[in-house]
């Protein structure tokens, strides 16, 4: 007998016991979806997920939400996509936890430990968007390598900390400093330990920003394992990649950062625009920093049926990186008629806004409601996919949801 | 006479072997049973690590509506190089979300060789490389696909 078939075959209550442990949604899971039982670790137990997540690769762990999981305003760690590059560190010591400040642009190279981290310098709170890059990349045309997220790779978390300011100043930063960089205790996949997974970073002045932070909490409560326990750098707006999870030093550079995943083509779009499929030189490939526009309708979820003269109540979130977003727009005719919503200020620079609408569908018949948000440059979201790139970044096209009058 | 005493000792020994090896497989058709009915019983009398390895040793290849189901990989020529070379470091759920041409297989290899300390393939990658590219081969999706897949219910006001 398989084991899939086996674990599909067997009352969830006598899987636990064969087990040996609970499945915590064993009641609530989703159809089709199959634990990996007996052995392989359950991602829905292991990081207390809504049964709703959906597993996109489970080595590494790479997860992302669907939209009406994010409907809260801040992001709670059951909803949150998870994108890991290697393996999560194994046995981590927190009185051991130290974070060294290096590289050719630091004054003095320093260590400090979690509680110097914490009892020297300030603690701040921001909700900051975090997106994967490659959030989306699984509409490009012709298709694009890696794990292909749809639209649930972003978040907005409560994040607290210290400034990454205050430390790298406090270690002093040489006035030829351009970057900085990561350095985690995730291992590789190939478990070599000379291999870092991912080592990215971002330039000095996105490292001195108020809202670029070390972190130790994540909605108020010790960062959770797959988000990057203990230590967590968080830089909203930009690729999520550069806020490197588990981090055990921060390298101040004098040229840009030259760590794993920083090269090549990872985390970048050509720096001139390409026809679909086109083949680019690495040199013609630039560093993703701020992240697009973008916007999801998180309520209802996509496939409601209201009754005709139902009044149909929408909401979602807006970001736009480095920006705000300006104004929110909604079409019911597929963009050939658009209507302004109310949208919120964000609570902080960085973090999502809040959106909502109350709307009247005439007739009978299928709808899609379509959201598109501008940021305070005027730049909206296309509706169709942006400009192709080969690794299938930036995807920030129109969300919308589809709506059913009877 | 003689040799039919010793016919009938044989018999004899036939017999016994027979009924102590039905009887004993009675016995484990019996607890199978049991444990099918009532899998609580185990707990008590075993601890979990003792029985775990017997249920995950069963039939690891099993193929089921053309996939190989511990794995999730189309069955085809090819399928044990590729779930033998490309699965020891990343899951096969990363090759099967990936839809790609013959020559962006061959350069994703090439990449993990570099950069991920894959092996050299050798004789296998041209099979691995032509199994990937026939089964996870690209589909022309256009600039933005119609939704699908929507779970329609009824939204109360």
């Amino acid at each position: 007998m398989n084991r899939r078939n086996f674990v599909k075959k067997a009352a969830l209550g006598s899987l636990a016991t064969l087990i040996g442990t609970d499945i915590v949604f064993g009641a609530t899971m989703p159809e089709g979806y199959t634990p990996l039982a007996l052995g392989d670790p359950d991602p829905f137990k292991l990081f207390d997920l809504d049964p709703e997540m959906v597993v996109l690769n489970d080595k590494p762990w790479n997860i992302e939400a669907k939209a009406h999981l994010l409907n809260d305003n801040i992001t709670p760690n059951s909803a949150m996509f998870i994108r890991n590059n290697g393996l999560i560190p194994e046995n981590i010591t927190l009185n051991e936890w130290s974070l060294t400040i290096n590289g050719e642009s630091v004054q003095q190279k320093k260590s400090y430990t979690l509680k110097e981290l914490k009892d020297k310098f300030t603690h701040y709170s921001y909700q900051l968007t975090l997106e994967c890059g490659g959030n989306g990349r699984s509409e490009f045309n012709p298709p694009a390598k890696g794990n292909q997220w749809t639209i649930g790779a972003v978040s907005c978390a409560q994040w607290t900390g210290v400034r990454l300011k205050d430390v790298l100043e406090d270690a002093g930063i040489k006035s030829d400093a351009v970057y900085i960089g990561y350095h985690a205790a995730d291992i590789h996949l190939s478990r070599d330990p000379k291999k870092e997974p991912i080592s990215r970073g971002t330039p000095i002045a996105k490292a001195l920003q108020d809202e670029t932070l070390l972190a130790f909490q994540m909605n108020n409560e010790d960062i959770p394992i797959a988000h990057g326990y203990p230590l967590r750098l968080v830089a909203g707006g930009w690729p999520a990649s550069v806020s490197g999870k588990w981090i055990t030093g921060i390298s101040i550079r004098n040229k840009i950062h030259d760590g794993t995943k920083m090269k090549g083509k990872a985390y970048r779009v050509p720096c001139k625009s390409v026809a679909p499929g086109e083949k680019v030189k690495d040199e013609d490939m630039c560093i993703i920093e701020s992240m697009p526009v973008k916007s999801l309708i998180t309520y209802p979820k996509s496939g409601a049926i209201i009754k005709k003269g139902q009044k149909l109540h929408i909401n979602g979130h807006a970001w736009a990186g480095e920006l705000t977003v300006a104004s929110m727009d909604y079409s019911i005719d597929f963009g050939a008629t658009w209507a302004e919503c109310p949208l919120n200020q964000p609570v902080n620079r960085l973090a999502w806004q809040h959106f909502s609408a109350s709307i009247i569908l005439p007739e009978k018949g299928y709808y899609e409601v379509w959201a598109r948000a501008t940021d305070t440059n005027g730049v909206s979201q296309p509706m169709l996919l942006p400009g192709w790139n080969p690794k299938g970044y930036l995807n920030n096209a129109c969300h919308r949801i589809a709506i059913k009058v009877t | 006479m003689k040799f039919s005493k010793e016919f009938k000792d044989q018999i004899k020994n036939l017999c016994t072997v027979i009924t102590s090896m039905s009887l004993i497989i009675g016995i484990g058709i019996l607890l199978c049973m049991v444990l099918l009915i009532n899998p609580e019983i185990i707990k008590s009398t075993k601890s979990d690590s003792e029985y775990l390895p017997v249920v995950i040793g069963e039939d690891e290849n099993k193929i089921e509506n053309g996939i190989h189901v511990r794995t999730g990989f189309v069955d085809d020529k090819g399928l044990m190089e590729t779930i033998n070379n490309c699965t020891n470091c990343h899951s096969s759920k990363l090759v099967i979300q990936n839809r790609m041409s013959k020559e962006r297989w061959i350069a994703t290899i090439r990449w993990m060789q570099k950069t991920q300390n894959l092996w050299d393939l050798g004789g296998n990658e041209e099979i691995i490389v032509s199994y990937l590219a026939k089964n996870y081969a690209p589909t022309k999706k256009g600039r933005r696909e119609n939704l699908t897949n929507i779970n329609w219910y009824q939204l109360e006001d």
